[in-house]
């Protein structure tokens, strides 16, 4: 039956032509925007680590008394290493990153300004990152504030050609490092792991050296770019005893037992801590453990210009909608004698109906199809921006899905109220008239 | 002609009139909305920083790092100086739309009771007011002796200007000049006030709230060198003033350089890219609507061939068939654009609870209104003008 349908609708496109074609074009134009900015929207907002991110959180206390409503976003160095000594996490690591001036083996090379994050031997695991060549440091390595690096693919492509560079050296700043792993390509966007540095979307780090080791050489100045100081700061390099929050803190908790178990620990360690006169809050302390996505969210990740396009390119697929409604409707009451025709010949009401959705779910799936192109075409545009994700905006299966199924849906929607109006013809009057 | 038989059609084609009427409101509030937030962007994107911005050039450097930083600069600015159509040179620790800068607050009183807004601090190196551009509008300039050392990131030198806008906020109604406020107990006293400098970002009114002090080149101000140049040789010193840096400090490294142009540029490049792609979506809003017009129409007008030929034959002209149409058409605009009213301003005030957006100019709607009436005037003439164009001898055939 559905054969019999499609052949029926595509007969009535082709009756036609231009009315066809103004439905398609406005689908298509509403799907191609909407499909432009939810690509963007989707590659902002995606879940950067599915399957684990429910497991990640990052803890947050406050060590002063600025607000009364949001503990801060970052750690003091004492919290910090407090927290990871006290080792309470299934995983732990403390996240900082800066650019550093990096030298390659090679004698009179030029230096290079590399993203370096400065962390734990955990942080691996922690966020399964892929090794290509060697593995991270070792817990060791984080106690005796060893010189070892881990680098991306990129940098050990760039200094090493397809060789392994594990067990050469770089030089950061003025500083030998032994290289102990190499990446394989990794580069997640958001990189949620370290909000505070380079932004958000900006392209993957190079250098991960122990956070231990980044305090033994202060003068490589790895705070991150988000220092808050809330009282003097007298020395901007050695930040061990400064009344700032400069550090980001991660804990991996595999179950939500254990994440219960840590708020308890958070507050409980406020409290300690106001016991030593450190904090100084008056009831209960301020603390909060958003997981990975809520962090995010948390921080206003997605631009907010971002979210406003993709509202804007709804409201312009709606226009279209309305506009095919109107179309089809003129469309199929048009045709009330060959409607009235056919249920006097026995077609049921649903008959109708099913042909008439049928036409409607074709005018769609063209509109799909020009939407498609259309949605190529602005991703490229997107592309071709400054902005630091434009790089990563492609079409994916899932949006290429998603494409048809909204175009065909929708056109489908907009064919419920034409088509029942016409499958409300009362044949009788139709056959007298004519 | 009268009205009432256009309206006593109009009820027969309740459902596609009042689907026309809505697409047409949609599409007001959103027009009226979007321009808006288009005029928005670029009214910031005319900010005035207050800098010679076509005469400037920069490099981002890694900085000069110990004691001996201090000769080291000197000497690389003396170098700097020394290229062809160099005016002035310096080093300062940031430049405004420059997504970088030390924010700080002070206090009013040395007991550190009242504070002050957040402000943001800029320091430069000797002569950095000529190099930057910047216009004096009360006091001096820095004296040779305020061009002292830092203190963690406090210059030691008392001596301060600060912005007409920082001015106007801390001491209203007084001359600033001899007024100052307190870091950390170190009294700052302002010297000079400085018509027009915006920050590193744009914060709505506290955009141009900037202290500025001088130190002498040191490891905490080593890293961005500013060069004031003859507009015309700013490419050819972008490269030459690179390659000098780099002959004379073989380890440096330049991060980031270019002209002051390219800089503000990419400050705005989410803007630009906002307004072009919500002027991108209007002009499609338009055709859309435009379309859906004319074919609604072209489809009445087809509907509608006997009644048409029925007139004629009794006695209507092409003119009144055409002006049936037309005012048809501006009925059904009229009631979208009411509705469209509505739901703009609507529109409007959820965007304001999300987005820093200002309440919307009621000059917006008439304006929004005659483009709607206009785009359905020119939308509909194709049909009206077929319609009007229907023969008499129509309504003696049947279907």
């Amino acid at each position: 039956m559905f054969g019999y349908y499609f052949d029926l609708a595509l007969r009535s496109l082709k009756r036609n032509k231009v009315l066809t074609a103004l439905m398609v074009v406005a689908i298509g134009l509403g799907i191609g925007a909407c499909i432009t900015t939810l690509t963007v929207l989707h590659l902002l907002s995606g879940d950067p680590l599915p399957g684990k991110s429910a497991q990640l959180f990052y803890p947050q206390i406050m060590p002063d008394t600025r607000s009364k409503t949001e503990p801060e976003g970052e750690f003091t160095y004492i919290d910090a290493t407090n927290l990871l000594r006290e080792h309470r996490a299934d995983r732990q690591a403390i996240v900082v990153s800066a650019s550093v001036k990096v030298f390659g083996p090679q004698a009179g090379a030029r230096p290079m300004s590399l993203s370096t994050v400065a962390t734990g031997n955990e942080f691996f695991p922690m966020f399964d990152v892929p090794f290509l060549y060697g593995a991270g440091w070792t817990q060791a390595d984080d106690d005796g504030r060893a010189r070892v690096a881990v680098i991306s693919k990129t940098l050990n492509d760039k200094l090493f050609g397809n060789a392994s560079g594990v067990g050469r050296s770089i030089r950061l700043d003025q500083w030998d490092f032994r290289i102990v792993g190499v990446l394989n390509a990794w580069r997640p966007a958001p990189r949620y792991y370290d909000l505070y540095g380079q932004g958000a979307f900006a392209s993957g780090d190079d250098v991960f050296i122990p956070f231990s080791t980044s305090r033994d050489l202060a003068q490589l100045y790895i705070v991150g770019n988000g220092m808050d100081c809330w009282g003097t700061l007298t020395d901007p390099v050695h930040l061990e005893n400064q009344p700032c929050v400069w550090l980001q803190y991660w804990a991996e908790l595999d179950t939500p037992a254990k994440a219960a178990a840590y708020r308890d620990y958070l507050v409980h360690y406020s409290e300690q801590q106001k016991a030593l006169g450190r904090f100084q809050f008056k009831a209960q302390p301020l603390t909060a453990l958003p997981d990975l996505m809520q962090w995010l969210d948390k921080n206003g990740v997605v631009p907010s210009d971002v979210r406003l396009q993709t509202w804007v390119a709804f409201g312009f697929l709606v226009v279209c909608l309305i506009n095919t409604v109107g179309l089809l409707l003129a469309k199929f009451l048009r045709r009330a004698g060959e409607i009235g025709v056919r249920r006097a010949l026995g077609a049921s009401r649903r008959a109708v109906f099913a042909q008439l959705l049928t036409e409607a779910g074709l005018v769609g799936l063209c509109g799909g199809v020009l939407g498609l192109l259309l949605a190529l075409a602005g991703l490229w545009a997107v592309r071709q921006q400054p902005a630091a994700y434009a790089e990563l905006a492609h079409l994916d299966l899932r949006m290429f899905l998603v494409t048809f199924v909204l175009a065909v849906l929708a056109s489908v929607l907009a064919g419920l109220l034409p088509a029942w109006r016409a499958c409300r013809i009362a044949p009788g009057l139709q056959l007298k008239s004519n | 002609m009268s009205i009432r038989p256009i309206f006593a059609a109009l009820r027969k084609h309740k459902l596609a009139a009042g689907l026309l009427a809505l697409e047409i409101a949609v599409a007001c509030a959103i027009l009226c909305n979007a321009v808006f937030l288009i005029r928005d962007r670029l009214a910031q994107m005319q900010v005035n920083t207050g800098i010679a911005e076509n005469e400037l050039v920069w490099f981002s450097a890694d900085g000069t790092s110990g004691d001996a930083a201090t000769p080291i600069v000197e000497r690389n600015l003396a170098a700097l100086k020394g290229l062809a159509e160099v005016k002035a040179v310096a080093v300062v620790k940031s430049l405004p739309l420059s997504n970088n800068d030390m924010n700080f607050n002070a206090t009013m009183d040395a007991a550190g009771k009242v504070s002050t807004p957040n402000m943001q601090m800029l320091i430069g190196t000797s002569g950095y007011l000529q190099t930057l551009g910047l216009k004096l509008v009360a006091g001096h300039d820095f004296s040779a002796d305020d061009y002292a050392g830092i203190d963690a990131w406090q210059p030691q030198s008392s001596s301060m200007m600060v912005t007409r806008a920082l001015a106007d906020r801390l001491w209203p109604g007084k001359s600033a000049l001899g007024q100052g406020f307190y870091v950390d107990k170190k009294r700052y006293q302002v010297i000079g006030v400085v018509d027009h400098l915006v920050r590193g970002e744009l914060r709505g009114i506290a955009s141009e709230y900037v202290a500025l002090c001088a130190a002498r080149p040191s490891e905490n101000l080593s890293s961005l060198y500013v060069l004031r140049v003859d507009p015309a040789a700013r490419d050819r010193l972008v490269r030459e003033g690179s390659d000098m840096l780099i002959r004379l400090n073989p380890d440096m490294l330049i991060s980031q350089q270019g002209t002051y142009g390219e800089l503000r540029s990419s400050y705005f490049a989410s803007d630009r890219a906002l307004a072009w792609l919500l002027g991108v979506i209007c002009v499609a809003l338009l055709v859309v609507t435009a379309l859906g017009i004319a074919g609604l129409a072209s489809f009445w007008v087809a509907q509608r061939r006997r009644q048409i030929g029925i007139r004629r034959a009794m006695g209507a002209t092409r003119g009144d068939i055409l002006r049936y149409f037309q005012i048809e058409n501006f009925l059904i605009v009229s009631f979208g654009i009411a509705l469209g009213m509505l739901l703009a301003y609507v529109l409007n005030v959820t965007l304001m609870k999300f987005y820093e957006l200002p309440i919307l100019p009621l000059y917006y709607l008439p304006i929004g209104a005659v483009v709607l009436w206009l785009l359905g005037q020119l939308a509909v003439l194709g049909p009206a003008l077929r319609a009007a164009a229907v023969p008499p001898v129509v309504a003696t055939r049947s279907v």
